[in-house]
């Protein structure tokens, strides 16, 4: 970004703000809300005028904490578990489809497309007759496979497009400067794809992490509820007081942990580490 | 360093198409071999079966005096620069040169690595880009730390494939007369590949060209552009590339579309009862008649041509003169065009004239040849009919005998350097000392 006049970087600045404001401000009302007690959340201002710890309390320790926490565990392992088995699959069959020329590998890529193409909302029922018949309703295994049917084909569609652009000479070359070929791929070949199986692992640890419809139709107690779902069951301390607080303080925090892997592996994430090692 | 020697050397894809048919080529220790050959030729493939790269479907190879076709390239011990370079992008341009000493485990200690990078980096003036990483260099620098990483093996033998081709023109010379250095200096055998016939010409102890997957002719660079074996050679080699034309033999005279030459003796025997010839001409050797002393005229053959365009180059003048083809040589010339990657275009003779001719575009001029330049080939086999095999023998025998002088030579001031370097490190050493000691 040299060589910009002023004129241009202070456009670049007014629209960066704009931009970070139109995407930040939900987030941060979010945050707000979280910390306002009950009888603040109509008070019309976007601050709380008290700030206090009390939906935190509620969720963590309090009344709430049996539905929160399990929730929790639960989210993070299915999450977890669904973008390992994902992430491993993906990386094989987009190496054999970045590399190999075997007859129906179009078929391969066009099926996992075809996979995603269905609505979610369009599957959950037959889903729910089937996972109830053959005991996978409300159990962990009972959210991870249909994870996995929204995580693998992205993950094979982003990794064999980036398992493309590696330039897979070097494995030669370091065959050639006396490599054995498993060390000729883990010197020259895993620092290269590293970046995009990483990133890939963090968008199909999102999508797990986000999903609801699966969350809400698929389970039934805390065996198997993931957070999403689990705050549609939160209730006020009465019947007429709304859960809205404790509700903001576990969206806060279930994003802590995105915002947390996004920071740590954002050098991962840069990707244009390939370029320079072929001309072109 | 070791001899590389290929024994019918066969590669044939899982498909049944036949890439290399039947190779054999020694390459003595220590010397320059070029592959050569339009695309298509097979000279990767080869290159990629020397280091180990591709499975050899028949034949022997034989890297110093031991068989090494199922050999993996890391028990090959050669180094190859690759024609996109293959740098490891992760990694800095030290690390990229210390790479394949890293992978001998234990082997070398950190200084060691550190002096023979740091050696490799001085040779190659890349000493002030050891920190950075390959994304951050130019297209010759890149090169250059390619070599690097071949030079810091001390491997058997260098392999290039085709490594000046993604530089542009002026640094692709600056390069290849580096390579030719570092190869003198080092002593190493070489194989390099090419489809450019000016780096062929100029780096090679020895070429071997090759069409289709067949070796064509292997000789000093001298001995093909003299006495090449036969048609494909003489149109490969040689900027611009070589005349053809029709030659119709009638007695003793031979009838081209725009001259008459006499021919005899030895000549006259080998070309026999053929009635048609294809005859070879360098547009070097032609020459404007208006620029040419009375005597040297009288040796050779005048002939009007009607000059269609002309190209100033300031070193010299390409003319071209269009001609109306003999139909019964039409096809084989077409096909030898498309086998030399041509485009099948018009039939025209193409003449380098002295910068100072004063032919323009559209002028009737008068050129001369001498015949005793012309080449003469049979239309169906192609082979050369006025080749000279004591000439060839005699050229090959020169060409060894200054590789060796060469080679003695740039080794001999290797030597000279080194003491020197040495004399003025001992007497840095002893000055110092006496300073410390007043």
């Amino acid at each position: 970004m040299t060589g910009l006049s002023t004129k241009q970087r202070v456009w670049w600045g007014v629209i960066t703000v704009l931009v970070l404001v139109y995407a930040l401000f939900p987030v941060a009302a979010v945050a707000a809300t979280s910390f306002k007690r009950p009888s603040e959340l109509n008070s019309g201002t976007f601050l709380p005028p008290n700030p206090t710890w009390g939906n935190y309390e509620q969720i963590l320790v309090g009344d709430a904490q049996g539905l929160f926490l399990s929730a929790l565990r639960n989210s993070v392992g299915i999450s977890l578990i669904a973008t390992a088995i994902a992430v491993v699959l993906a990386t094989l069959a987009a190496y054999a489809i970045a590399r190999l020329d075997f007859p129906g590998k179009r078929v391969v890529l066009t099926t996992a497309l075809g996979v995603s193409i269905f609505p979610i909302i369009s599957l959950v029922t037959p889903l729910f007759n089937v996972w109830r018949s053959i005991g996978l309703y409300d159990t962990w295994a009972g959210l991870i496979i249909p994870y996995l049917s929204l995580t693998l084909p992205i993950s094979i569609w982003t990794l064999s497009a980036f398992f493309r652009q590696i330039p897979w000479e070097l494995e030669q070359a370091a065959q050639v400067d006396g490599a054995t070929s498993w060390q000729a791929f883990r010197k020259a070949i895993v620092p290269l794809a590293a970046p995009g199986v990483f990133t890939t692992a963090l968008i199909a640890f999102f999508i797990a992490w986000n999903d609801f419809v699966y969350g809400i139709s698929l389970t039934s107690t805390e065996a198997a509820r993931p957070v999403p779902a689990a705050l549609a069951f939160f209730t006020g301390a009465s019947q007429f007081e709304e859960p809205t607080g404790s509700i903001s303080a576990a969206a806060v925090v279930v994003t802590v942990p995105v915002v947390v892997l996004v920071l740590l592996f954002q050098r991962q994430i840069v990707s244009g580490l390939t370029q320079g090692a072929v001309k072109g | 360093m070791a001899s590389i020697v290929l024994k019918d050397i066969v590669k044939k894809y899982g498909d049944g198409f036949p890439a290399v048919k039947g190779v054999s080529l020694d390459i003595a220790d220590g010397e320059f071999v070029i592959l050569v050959g339009p695309s298509g030729c097979g000279k990767s493939t080869l290159l990629r079966m020397i280091v180990g790269l591709e499975d050899i479907t028949s034949g022997d190879l034989e890297i110093g005096g031991k068989r090494v076709n199922e050999k993996a390239p890391r028990d090959r011990h050669l180094a190859m620069v690759f024609q996109n370079y293959a740098l490891y992008p992760h990694l800095t341009v030290y690390e990229n040169i210390a790479f394949p000493l890293r992978l001998t485990k234990g082997q070398f200690s950190q200084e060691e690595i550190d002096r023979k990078v740091n050696l490799a980096a001085d040779t190659l003036e890349l000493r002030d880009h050891l920190e950075r990483k390959p994304a951050n260099l130019s297209g010759g620098q890149r090169q250059r730390v390619a070599m690097g990483r071949a030079i810091v093996r001390e491997a058997e033998a260098f392999l290039f494939d085709e490594p000046l081709s993604n530089l542009d023109a002026k640094l692709r010379g600056q390069m290849r007369t580096e390579i030719a250095r570092m190869q003198r200096r080092l002593g190493t055998t070489t194989v390099y590949v090419t489809h450019d016939q000016t780096e062929a010409l100029t780096l090679g102890d020895r070429v071997a060209v090759l069409k289709k997957g067949e070796l064509q002719q292997v000789a000093s660079p001298r001995g093909l552009y003299e006495q090449p074996a036969n048609l494909f050679v003489a149109g490969f080699i040689g900027s611009p590339p070589m005349n053809f034309l029709p030659g119709e033999v009638d007695g003793g005279t031979m009838r081209l579309p725009f001259a008459e030459v006499p021919i005899d003796g030895p000549l006259r025997e080998r070309i026999g009862d053929r009635k048609l010839v294809i005859v070879g001409l360098r547009p070097e050797h032609v020459e404007d008649a208006a620029l040419l002393e009375g005597e040297k005229i009288a040796g050779g053959v005048r002939f009007d041509a009607e000059i269609d365009v002309t190209e100033w180059l300031g070193s010299e003048l390409y003319a071209y003169i269009p001609f109306d083809t003999h139909p019964d040589v039409a096809a084989k010339l077409e096909e030898l065009d498309r086998d030399l990657d041509g485009e099948g275009m018009r039939t025209q003779v193409i003449v380098a004239l002295s910068s100072e001719s004063d032919v323009r575009d559209g002028d009737e001029a008068q050129l001369w040849f001498d015949p005793a330049r012309l080449m003469v080939f049979d239309p169906e086999t192609g082979e050369n009919l006025t080749r000279d095999e004591e000439a060839v023998a005699r050229i090959e025998e020169e060409n060894e005998a200054d590789r060796k002088a060469a080679l003695e030579r740039a080794q001999a001031r290797e030597k000279r350097i080194a003491e020197r370097k040495e004399q003025r490190e001992a007497g840095r050493a002893s000055g110092g000392g006496e300073r410390a000691a007043s």
